[in-house]
């Protein structure tokens, strides 16, 4: 969508890789990460006694001998902490009182002088626990004898959305019925039915999680954290204090990666509690690399149950789909992906027929939290499998059955939700020839097996209906321009987005934006969460319409001045100009100082600050029963990916040799920031799908370090990422604009994993597909010649 | 609590004369000691590479060694690489190849790059693996960052910059 405006004259920043906002400061090492922040000699610092065992009564805790050690200020337990927390279902205490639930539950806070006085403090703590039976996998936590986690899960406060069964260990439970299921899978010709695993995974940012917080004397609460969501931890905290939002004031400088591991309130929450036994004085909370692993959020691990039917000529007729979600011990936003997981169960498919149960099953694992993708990786590593088995089993070419069956514009989807325009087969068609599809490539080496694989994916923001953002933007004396948000930096590129879209809709150059940072809930305008990549739809809304209240009121000041009409009058290239006369006039001052009447008849105007906001208003519920709908989502972004590969039939080792990949993002705000979203999403997904695994014995976690949990390093990196940028624009978008943060993470370990397929002949329905496991698939199945 | 130690050490080309705790990491010297925080701790445990520093001009890891171990030597940190105004080419590099997003590992990355390009700027596939294969980055996926090592030897090479 072009400008109306003349690019020349004007240079509007949309559709520019302009170079990102916040650079500088990062590679001079100015940026200021929380743990930066300096606050004194007066700062304490705050450790926790976590649980060893998965699942345990607390029958005793003793902390006298802690609180004895000289530097010791304070201890908090449990005693503490009365009202639950939580988002979508408050199903936790801060400090634990009565059970833990997984190995890394908080149960005892020590506060002291110094960090090491701390962490010897807490070895002085003494807690003696009654050993539970542990519930280690969703299924396990079906069965009606399972151990009950939460035995007051009816009590607790819920959404909704969201549907609890108590005197269960489902915390969610959600339903899709479409059509006739039983009486489709006599018609098809093909009929498919697979298991799929996906372990926990880590999100690994390389900040590791840290909050500081204060109480002042007269009660009011400020916490400095690493967050996605200063003002969704805000309201957590106050409604769990019972205090006002507006006596916490949350303060989140730049965050050094969150891949959603910082959504919603975490470590934040013990500081917290901390703080309040010493008014006063700062206390910092910082998790350990150690500590990172499982006591953070970590992916939910999925056991999915498919079965797909497709008739004679492709055409998909039913799909029915079992997800078994891992949860772990509590449920931030596990219930919500549950949920989405099941109004996005089909994937990208027209498909009539379908039943999808979606259970959310608390487990004594850690707490599964929101990881890029929001259960879409998870999930589409087994639809874009079996996807292939029944294009296989119909002797179809595999990227024909997808053009076949992927949802088009106009087209119902599962929820019976119209398809707003999207790119898909545009996206299909691309990859399609940029992996030279069908073609058979030579391997390097004669034990090795060359393949390709491909998929499709889709992902909405999955969030309330109401989720709302706002924006202001307040004019300095030199025509530079303050731009308030409430979203957050995360690495994603946002600030640097935001400041285009302003300057585009203000009229001035973008190197006049500044963003008003860090986020700070006292003076920031209002942003629900920095996750489901929406800011750039929705925070940008909000960004565009405050630029153009500003606009407004600067052009009905010139109007005034030059006893012109509003219509003849715009902002280019920050300066006021006449259409009609081409006077000219800067920005400079008068957005601050106001301008003369004609005829020295005083003043008008005063300093600029112009505000927006926006929230969807038209999304509507589903039925309980049935799954159906309206319009569930805002909206879906899709794509595709294919992977060429190679796999070495001696090591069983996976060298992933070219990507290519293409998503309909509407519009391209900033190109290249669009680009590099692609290849870290896609170099994260290459990583979950080739290595990472947190391993359990019983419960208890077994990595505790970058050595023995492997993350893709610059060695794994593919030999060439192709990334190409589809756009189809979003109606209610800026500028069409729609979000692709998390997105090409979703394709790329089903892509993989049918590449390998396409290599040796063997399939492997559990993520990840380690070296090893590749390599006894190969002894066991022997690989195709 | 053993007894506090006096150490002399230069970073950045200043002399800084401290009386610190023995079990004190390097690390936290520098960034709360010192207020150098540009220096990031991602692990403490010797593998993210975040807390890279040069150590009489040799990449170290200062989370894995303590502050009484610098006594005595040089210390440069990314600080001293270039200002807002002068920026070193591999700053101005990282910049402009979208080497970074959150930017927490690029300090890191920065000082261990940093030695390879003033060895050469003639860069083999070798160098590049030296260069980067120390260091973690959960953003960018690697391939901007090897951009941004690539420019940044042009850069150098050509001289013009600097
Ligand atoms: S913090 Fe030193 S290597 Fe990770
Ligand atoms: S840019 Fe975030 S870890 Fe590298």
């Amino acid at each position: 969508m072009a400008d109306s405006r003349d690019m020349k004259t004007v240079p509007s920043p949309i559709g520019e890789s302009v170079p990102r906002i916040d650079a500088l400061e990062k590679v001079t090492g100015e940026a200021l990460f929380t743990d930066d922040l300096q606050f004194g000699p007066g700062l304490l610092y705050g450790r926790v006694v976590r649980s060893p065992h998965p699942h345990a009564l607390i029958k005793r805790v003793d902390v006298s001998k802690a609180l004895a050690l000289p530097g010791v200020r304070a201890v908090v337990t449990g005693e503490e902490c009365e009202e639950h927390i939580g988002l979508y279902l408050k199903d936790r205490y801060i400090f634990c009182r009565d059970r833990v639930r997984f190995v890394g539950d908080p149960v005892v806070g020590v506060v002291a002088t110094t960090d090491a006085i701390a962490e010897e403090a807490c070895r002085l703590v003494e807690v003696d626990y009654e050993v539970l039976e542990p519930v280690v996998n969703p299924l396990r936590g079906m069965d009606p004898d399972a151990p009950l986690l939460h035995p007051d899960l009816g009590t607790y406060g819920v959404v909704d959305f969201i549907d609890p069964k108590p005197g269960t260990n489902v915390a969610n439970h959600f339903k899709v019925r479409k059509g006739d299921v039983e009486s489709a899978w006599k018609e098809c010709e093909v009929i498919v039915e697979r298991e799929f695993q996906v372990p926990h995974v880590q999100h690994v940012p390389i900040e590791p999680h840290v909050a500081v917080a204060q109480f002042k004397r007269v009660g009011k609460i400020t916490i400095w954290s690493s967050s996605q969501s200063p003002f969704a931890q805000r309201n957590l905290i106050a409604e769990a204090l019972g205090i006002s939002q507006s006596d916490i004031r949350v303060i989140a400088p730049y965050v050094g990666g969150g891949f959603g591991s910082k959504a919603g309130v975490s470590v934040e929450g013990t500081a917290v509690v901390m703080a309040r036994a010493v008014p006063g004085q700062p206390v910092k909370v910082r998790l350990t690399r150690e500590e990172e692993f499982f006591c953070a959020f970590v992916r939910q691990g999925l056991i999915a149950k498919t079965k797909v039917g497709a008739k004679a000529n492709g055409e998909i007729l039913a799909m029915k789909t079992n997800y078994y979600w891992d949860a772990g011990a509590y449920t931030e936003y596990g219930v919500n992906i549950t949920r989405a997981s099941g109004y996005s169960s089909t994937g990208p498919y027209r498909i009539p027929n379908v039943e999808t149960d979606s259970y959310c099953v608390y487990t004594n694992h850690p707490v599964g939290g929101p990881m890029r993708g929001f259960g879409m990786p998870e999930i589409h590593w087994g639809i874009e499998q079996i996807m292939d088995i029944v294009a296989d089993e119909l002797g179809m070419d595999k990227v024909e059955f997808r053009l076949k069956n992927c949802l088009r514009s106009g087209d119902a989807n599962v929820t019976g939700m119209i398809m707003h325009p999207i790119g898909l087969t545009e996206c299909i068609e691309k990859v399609k020839q940029a992996i030279d599809w069908g073609i058979q490539e030579t391997p390097s080496a004669a034990h090795k097996l060359r393949g390709k694989g491909l998929a499709i994916a889709w992902k909405a923001p999955a969030m309330p209906p109401n989720a709302g953002s706002s924006a202001w933007l307040r004019l300095n004396e030199d025509a530079t321009v303050s731009l308030g948000v409430g979203g957050q930096e995360l690495g994603q590129g946002t600030f640097t987005v935001m400041a285009q879209m302003a300057a585009a809709a203000l009229g001035v150059p973008f190197e006049w934006m500044r963003i008003s940072a860090p986020v700070d809930t006292k003076y920031s305008p209002y942003e629900w969460q920095t996750v489901a990549s929406r800011l750039t739809w929705s925070m940008g809304n909000a960004v565009v319409a405050a630029a153009k209240d500003a606009r407004r009121q600067i052009l009905e000041v010139a109007a005034a001045h030059w006893d012109e009409d509003l219509e003849h009058l715009d902002i280019r290239d920050g300066q006021v100009i006449s259409y009609r006369t081409e006077e000219v006039m800067p920005l400079e001052k008068m957005v601050v100082y106001g301008l003369p009447m004609p005829d020295d008849q005083g003043w008008r105007g005063g300093p600029i600050i112009g505000h927006g906001n926006f929230m969807p208003s038209y999304v509507t519920s589903l039925s309980n029963e049935t799954g159906q709908g309206k319009r569930a989502v805002v909206h879906y972004t899709t794509g595709c990916q294919a992977v060429d590969l190679e796999v070495d039939t001696q090591t069983g080792q996976i060298t992933i040799l070219r990507v290519a990949s293409a998503f309909d993002v509407g519009k391209a705000i900033n190109p290249d920031q669009v680009r590099v979203q692609m290849e870290g999403g896609i170099v994260q997904g290459i990583s979950t799908a080739l290595f990472e695994s947190l391993q359990y014995k019983d419960g208890v976690p077994h990595a505790s370090n970058f050595t023995d949990y492997r993350i893709a390093t610059s060695e794994d990196m593919p030999g060439e990422i192709i990334s190409i940028i589809v756009e189809v624009p979003q109606d209610d978008g800026p500028w069409g604009a729609r979000g692709v943060g998390e997105h090409p993470m979703i394709p790329t370990a089903p892509a993989i994993a049918n590449a390998v397929y396409d290599a040796v002949g063997i399939r492997i329905f559990e993520m990840p597909l380690t070296a090893e496991k590749v390599f006894l698939a190969i002894q066991d199945q022997g690989a195709k010649s | 609590m053993s007894e506090a130690m006096d150490i002399t050490v230069t970073v950045n080309g200043e002399v800084f004369q401290k009386t610190i705790e023995p079990r004190l990491l390097l690390s936290d010297f520098i960034r709360h000691e010192l207020n150098l925080s540009g220096t990031h701790v991602g692990c403490e445990h010797g593998v993210c590479g975040a807390c890279t520093i040069l150590f009489d001009g040799m990449p170290v890891r200062s989370c894995l060694m303590f502050a009484v171990q610098a006594d005595g030597h040089e210390i440069r940190t990314v600080e001293d690489l270039g200002t807002m105004e002068n920026l070193h080419p591999l700053q101005e590099a990282f910049q402009e190849a979208h080497a970074l997003q959150c930017g927490f590992c690029t300090s890191g990355f920065l000082m261990s790059i940093l030695p390879v390009l003033e060895g050469t700027t003639d860069l083999s596939e070798e160098d590049l693996k030296r260069a980067m294969e120390g260091n973690l980055c959960r953003c960018t996926g690697y391939q901007h960052i090897r951009d941004a090592v690539q420019l940044a030897a042009e850069k150098m090479s050509s001289g013009s910059e600097s």
